[in-house]
């Protein structure tokens, strides 16, 4: 087990390395085929030629990629000094660099945004699992009902609409048409009750499309499950049908949910940038959209990072949970 | 297969704006539909040329801005966008600024930290300007002439502090003999010789050569004095120390922004600043649609931003709200230009055929119609400018006989142009402004007409500087055409024409003279225009080089841009001023009441 | 340990006239229909057929015949956990213990399920649950019809499992499904099937997963238990040779139907119907070359929704020819007694078959 943690997470060190080196090459070779020079668009609109070499200085853009790499590393673990034009700022390590735009440090605007985003996506995977798993259940029970029908329809629904529309369609109705809160985030720690309004719409909306995928694979796992030699089993040793679907069936419908659920959850830690965006919620997700914008090449690794860990990190705890569920996989 | 698949999902987005735009309008219905008198609004335009409900205002409130972007930067060196100069009057002062008025008024100068507007001497190329008792920092310390030779000397330091305007330097030290204060080796980082300060109170600018806008210069935000030991360098649009009535209290970026009072302003030092709100804030909001609905709801007084509604708000506002509403000329000129590098651009009969083929209605429809887009362009001088003449300059017959194209006169032309049968060309346009790709379009059909091929070449707009703003690749690319618009930096003839057609201003990255012009006579015009003090003379001026540019055929213009902005039936002593291109003059907002 | 009362209670009596029965399992005119969309499949279509406690019952047939359909239906297993609109539509009597079971309150029935009567599967990997132990499936099957705590339960299951010939059941009640071979994990099933001493065990093909050892060692272990615990055994089986030495009665189905009944030595000596002689001939023998011992039945089952009309055995009997008049084509042919307590439904007549059976079947076999 320890052996397996151990290499899991070197494999994920290796990873989250090779991913940074991705994003750098995309950040600059992209432009760099498409014939374009960063640099221009942090000057004003003369872009006089000295201004964007020394911004091509200060920015560090002129270096090898290799070495901006290194410097990237560098400073994580050892913090590192930047130097141009007589302004020296010295960036304690975790340093994940400063904002291209803002100036501001990465570190502390993923620190910030951090919180918002997990939950934003905790809270809607609350909601979804709930409602989704619930769903999906009493659609497999009453297969080809009514219910089932319109369930599926709703489910349908949820997967194919865009949240920009859902979301905005939820904003229309609830926030101006109802008057129900006033559309602006509220940080958990001004007021509690008041975050977690401003939440709801976003949640919900969040939900709704995780949810529908959720009860689709929820209803179909559960019906693959009903069918099972040991269900059947269970039934013949006289158990309640309470017990034979909650417990029996239940159990081994969950192992495919929480494989997604440990996906789902990893990346949108990394932000949901749609719900960010269509909620105006100041997360991760907003933040990296906003760098990408603005070619802030520090917000979007130190995004990247973030999420990419994420990622790993949920990757991780779904193989551990999986062996804990089933007791034939063993972690090797 | 992959063009499909977007058209397709754009389809999709389209169609789900549609539906929520409709939703909308039906919730704003259920909401209460009230009129500009109920509800109190000033009417239509009310603000335009005028001040809306001055009489109305109180002291005090918290006045609520929203955008959709954040300011570039909130330092008063680094800052470019339009709305962060307006705003930045909040927190900063300069020798001299425009007078808080409405309309044209607004864009003429007075003096703010100075006492007067300077002493002009040795053929322009000194102003020596004193400055006010009782000017002070936001920790009651006085502004003196250290500070603002201080602050304009960043202006060197663009290896650090990128991102603004430097006119300053361009007029000041042209050769861009200083290296910034930062590398300053002076004790007091004060080595800049075109400026020096023989005593607190006292500021001497000394050009090498005159120029006629040095004042207009002066006026920019890049002059806001910055004191040396509150200066955090490249962190300083974090926390900007301030020299007016607001301080920063919190700064966000990406997020919000909040100002207060700043209790050792005093009201007598300042004659143009009014100071009604005691607090003002900001939200960044990354959903246009909701931040247009808060707006039309009277969640939020002002969009800082200034860029007009989205389609969607457009349409409630304008049928509910429309005593909200102003639509006033903003100083933007939306056009195509013709490099002359690409072939048969170099022939102007061959641009003026592009512009007798273009139907000029469509593009204005393109640009969202009269109210939206914005009157038809017919030259190449915004109408708020002095020299400005609108439409009636109007050399093409652009919004005249042939506004919808004249197909006789565009071949006659191409005849005289050696091309008869027409041509093929591409037509550059930015792909994430879509009424610009719309023109794009509206002239593809119209040239079509008379044999002229157009492909649209699409590219990311923010890479505009390395790929319209290359001239080699403009070339290598084969963009004939190439959709753009252009607004004044300040407000005169050179804020606005020196970039776009000077031959002194081509330049191989970031480049703005997209037509290449190098016609010594306008350069002349320029040069006489920098160097005449006398205000009607220049105007005449203006006027002259914008006659000069349209007779070169290197421009077809398609609007004099319109802005359609929002103001909450809280707000009072609301204008447009034409200094900051139409933008509602933010400094001196105030509150009809203080809850 | 507490020997807890199993006789059914009074609930759900049959509302028809008919008495009830003196035979410990009696199944009545039993018919088990599912409807499809290409139609009603007649899955079981009118058995009948009487258990005694202590005696061993054998239903032999194709798969497809419409024998574990009969065994799940005994277990009342096509109601419980039906969901949707395609239900089952069973109708008949089913007695047992003098309750008929069909007419019964779904409660009462599961009740009965495990305790009076169980069932063992085909293939125990798949018909025990992956996730939870040997022990804890055993444990549950145990409290689910006694008020015990756990540990009891727990006694019980390692006993249990020791009585079925698990060694070291102590540390194996701790091991999941997939740690056991597959003779084992039947083993545990037949431990967990008579946790509560049943008195009516139904084992569905209860060793075809199994290699051909263990399944020697399982079917003496259920004839074992019979003789310790007394139960009456059902044992379902497509093979002739698993129930040979086993079962006292044997009933060869077809197509939804009994086709033949009686005492084992009678069927396999003296059997009265093709579809049996097709059978035997196929049952692999140890005594004779690879060649000529099978001789399968030919052709395939007949489709339940569209049961051939006459005989349903009549398209693959090579005597359907010998009744007159196209008999075998259009009438179907009754159970009639062809010896003591031995009934065949065959339009042959007693003769034919006696001599088709001594002439030519017997001596190839």
């Amino acid at each position: 087990m320890l052996a397996y943690l151990i290499r899991r997470l070197f494999a994920a060190a290796v990873m989250l390395v090779v991913i940074i080196l991705v994003v750098f090459s995309i950040f600059f070779l992209v432009p760099k085929w498409a014939g374009v020079d960063i640099a221009t668009s942090f000057v004003g609109k003369q872009a006089d030629p000295h201004a964007v070499e020394a911004v091509r200085e200060k920015l560090g853009l002129s270096d090898p990629i290799y070495a901006q790499v290194w410097h990237f590393f560098k400073g994580i673990f050892v913090g590192r000094t930047y130097a141009a034009g007589g302004d020296v700022t010295h960036c304690a390590a975790p340093c994940f660099g400063y904002s291209f735009r803002s100036e501001q440090a990465v570190w502390p605007v993923l620190t910030d945004r951090f919180p918002v985003t997990l939950g934003l996506a905790l809270g809607a995977a609350v909601l979804w699992l709930v409602f989704g798993v619930a769903a999906g259940v009493l659609s497999a029970l009453k297969r080809g009902s009514l219910w089932d029908r319109g369930a599926m329809v709703v489910a349908l629904s949820g997967v194919s609409l865009p949240i920009y529309f859902t979301g905005l369609l939820a904003s229309a109705i609830f926030v101006f048409g109802l008057k129900w809160g006033s559309g602006n985030y509220v940080a958990l720690g001004d007021s509690v009750t008041g975050w977690f309004g401003s939440m709801i719409l976003p949640w919900i909306t969040l939900a709704f499309l995780y949810a529908a995928m959720y009860a689709r694979i929820t209803r179909a796992t559960m019906l693959e499950i009903l069918g099972e030699d040991y269900i059947r089993t269970a039934r013949a040793k006289g158990l309640t049908e309470p017990v034979v679907i909650g417990k029996h069936a239940m159990r081994s419908t969950m192992t495919p949910i929480l494989t997604m659920l440990g996906m789902d959850l990893g990346a949108l830690i990394g932000g949901a940038i749609l719900t960010e965006t269509t909620f105006s919620i100041p997360g991760l997700g907003q933040a990296v959209l906003t760098a990408i914008k603005n070619q802030d090449l520090p917000i979007i690794l130190g995004v990247t990072l973030i999420t990419s860990l994420a990622v790993l990190i949920a990757n991780l705890a779904v193989d551990i949970l999986y062996a804990v569920i089933d007791p034939r996989v063993r972690l090797a | 297969m992959n063009t499909q698949r977007t058209s397709g999902r754009r389809k999709q987005a389209l169609a789900a704006a549609a539906v929520v735009a409709g939703l909308l309008t039906t919730a704003a219905c259920g909401g209460g539909n009230g009129g500009g008198s109920k509800n109190g609004a000033a009417g239509f335009n009310a603000a335009v040329n005028k001040v809306a409900q001055a009489d109305q205002v109180k002291k005090g409130g918290t006045l609520k801005f929203v955008s959709t972007q954040d300011a570039d930067s909130w330092d008063t060196t680094r800052g470019y966008y339009g709305f962060m100069w307006d705003f930045s009057r909040y927190y900063s002062r300069q020798l001299v600024t425009y007078k808080t008025a409405p309309g044209a008024e607004g864009a003429t100068l007075t003096p703010d930290l100075a006492t007067d507007m300077g002493k002009v001497s040795d053929g322009g190329k000194t102003y020596t300007f004193t400055l006010r008792d009782g000017v002070t920092w936001e920790d009651g310390k006085p502004i003196t002439s250290q500070d603002i030779k201080y602050g304009i000397e960043r202006v060197w330091a663009q290896d650090v502090l990128s991102g603004g305007p430097i006119y300053l330097q361009q007029m000041l030290d042209p050769k861009n003999t200083y290296k910034g204060p930062y590398k300053d080796s002076a004790k007091d980082h004060l080595g800049l010789k075109a400026i020096s300060t023989p005593d607190a109170k006292t500021v001497v600018f000394h050009l090498p050569t005159p120029n006629s806008d040095f004042l207009q210069v002066l006026a920019m935000v890049t002059a806001s004095p910055v004191r040396q030991d509150m200066d955090t360098k490249s962190k300083y649009g974090l926390h900007p120390f301030s020299s007016g009535p607001y301080k920063f209290q919190s700064y966000s970026p990406g997020k919000n922004l909040v100002l207060v009072r700043n209790s050792n302003w005093k009201a007598s030092s300042d004659p143009v600043r009014k100071a009604y709100p005691d607090k003002i804030t900001l939200d960044i909001s990354t959903n246009q649609v909701n931040s247009d609905q808060q707006l039309i709801n009277g969640d939020y007084d002002v969009d800082a931003s200034q860029t007009g509604l989205g389609p969607q708000g457009r349409q409630i506002a304008l049928k509910q709200h429309k005593d909200n509403l102003d639509n006033p000329v903003s100083g933007f000129i939306r056009y195509a230009v013709f490099p002359q590098s690409v072939k048969p651009f170099d022939n102007l009969h061959c641009r003026k055929a592009v512009i007798y083929a273009a139907d000029h209605v469509s593009l204005q429809t393109a640009r969202g119609g009269p109210v939206a887009g914005g009157d038809i362009g017919t030259n190449m001088l915004p109408p708020t400018l002095a020299g400005g003449e609108g439409q009636k300059y109007d050399p093409y017959q652009i919004s005249g006989a042939n506004k919808n194209g004249n197909v006789d006169l565009a071949k006659q032309e191409l005849k005289a142009c050696g091309k008869p049968n027409g041509f093929s060309t591409t037509i550059a346009v930015r792909n994430n402004k879509s009424q610009e790709v719309a023109t794009a379009e509206s002239l593809q059909a119209a040239l079509k007409k008379v044999g002229i091929n157009a492909d649209i070449y699409q590219y990311d707009g923010s890479q505009s500087p390395g790929i319209i703003g290359s001239p080699s690749n403009v070339a290598k690319k084969k963009l004939g055409i190439i959709i753009m618009g252009w607004g004044p930096d300040f407000p005169t003839v050179q804020g606005y024409g020196i970039p776009l057609w000077s031959s002194h201003y081509i330049l191989q990255s970031g480049n703005n003279n997209y037509a290449l012009i190098k016609d010594k006579t306008i350069d002349g015009l320029f040069d006489q225009y920098t160097t005449t003090l006398d205000e009607s003379k220049k105007t005449q001026l203006s006027t002259e080089i914008n006659h000069k540019v349209m007779e070169g055929a290197y421009y077809l213009p398609f609007t004099f841009e319109r802005l359609l902005n929002i103001r909450s039936s809280r707000l009072a002593n609301v204008y447009t001023t034409n200094a900051y291109s139409g933008y509602y003059d933010f400094v001196n907002l105030g509150l009809k009441s203080t809850k | 340990m507490t020997e807890l009362s199993k006789t059914g209670a009074a609930v759900g009596e049959p509302t028809d006239s008919s008495p009830a029965p003196s035979s410990f399992l009696e199944v009545r005119d039993l018919k088990v229909h599912f409807p499809t969309d290409d139609g009603l499949v007649k899955s079981v279509d009118g058995l009948s057929f009487q258990l005694e406690k202590g005696k061993t019952l054998g239903i032999v047939g194709e798969s497809g015949s419409g024998k574990s359909v009969t065994s799940l239906g005994i277990m009342g297993l096509h109601t419980a956990g039906q969901y949707g609109k395609r239900k089952a539509q069973i109708s008949g009597e089913i007695w047992l213990n003098g309750t008929e079971l069909l007419s019964a309150d779904p409660d009462h029935v599961r009740k009965l399920r495990g305790r009076d009567m169980a069932m063992i599967f085909q293939d125990p990997l798949s018909a025990l649950h992956p996730y939870y132990t040997i022990g804890a499936q055993i444990v549950e099957a145990y409290r689910t019809h006694h008020d015990v705590d756990k540990k009891t339960a727990k006694r019980r299951a390692v006993e249990m499992l020791d009585r079925v010939g698990i060694p070291q059941p102590d540390k194996r009640v701790d091991s999941y499904p997939h740690e056991f071979s597959g003779g084992m994990r039947q083993r545990a099933m037949i431990a967990m099937s008579l946790v509560n001493n049943p008195e009516l065990l139904i084992a569905d093909e209860p060793t075809t997963a199994l290699d051909v050892t263990v399944q020697a060692q399982i079917l003496d272990l259920i004839r074992d238990l019979q003789k310790e615990f007394g139960s009456a055994v059902i044992i379902i089986t497509h093979d002739l040779g698993v129930v040979a030495e086993l079962a006292d009665d044997i009933l060869v189905m077809y197509g939804g139907r009994c086709v033949e009944r009686g005492p084992a030595e009678k069927v396999f000596y003296e059997p009265r119907h093709p579809y049996t002689w097709g059978l035997l001939g196929s049952m692999p023998r140890l005594d004779r070359d690879q060649q000529e011992r099978l001789i399968p039945v030919k052709g395939s089952p007949p489709s339940l929704i569209n049961i051939p009309s006459g005989c349903a055995f009549n398209p693959r009997c090579p005597y359907a020819d010998i009744p007159k008049d196209n008999l075998t084509r259009t009438v179907r042919p009754e159970l009639t007694e062809v010896g003591s307590k031995h009934w065949a439904a065959c339009h042959m007549s007693q003769e034919q078959r006696e001599r088709i059976w001594t002439e030519e079947i017997a001596p190839k076999l």
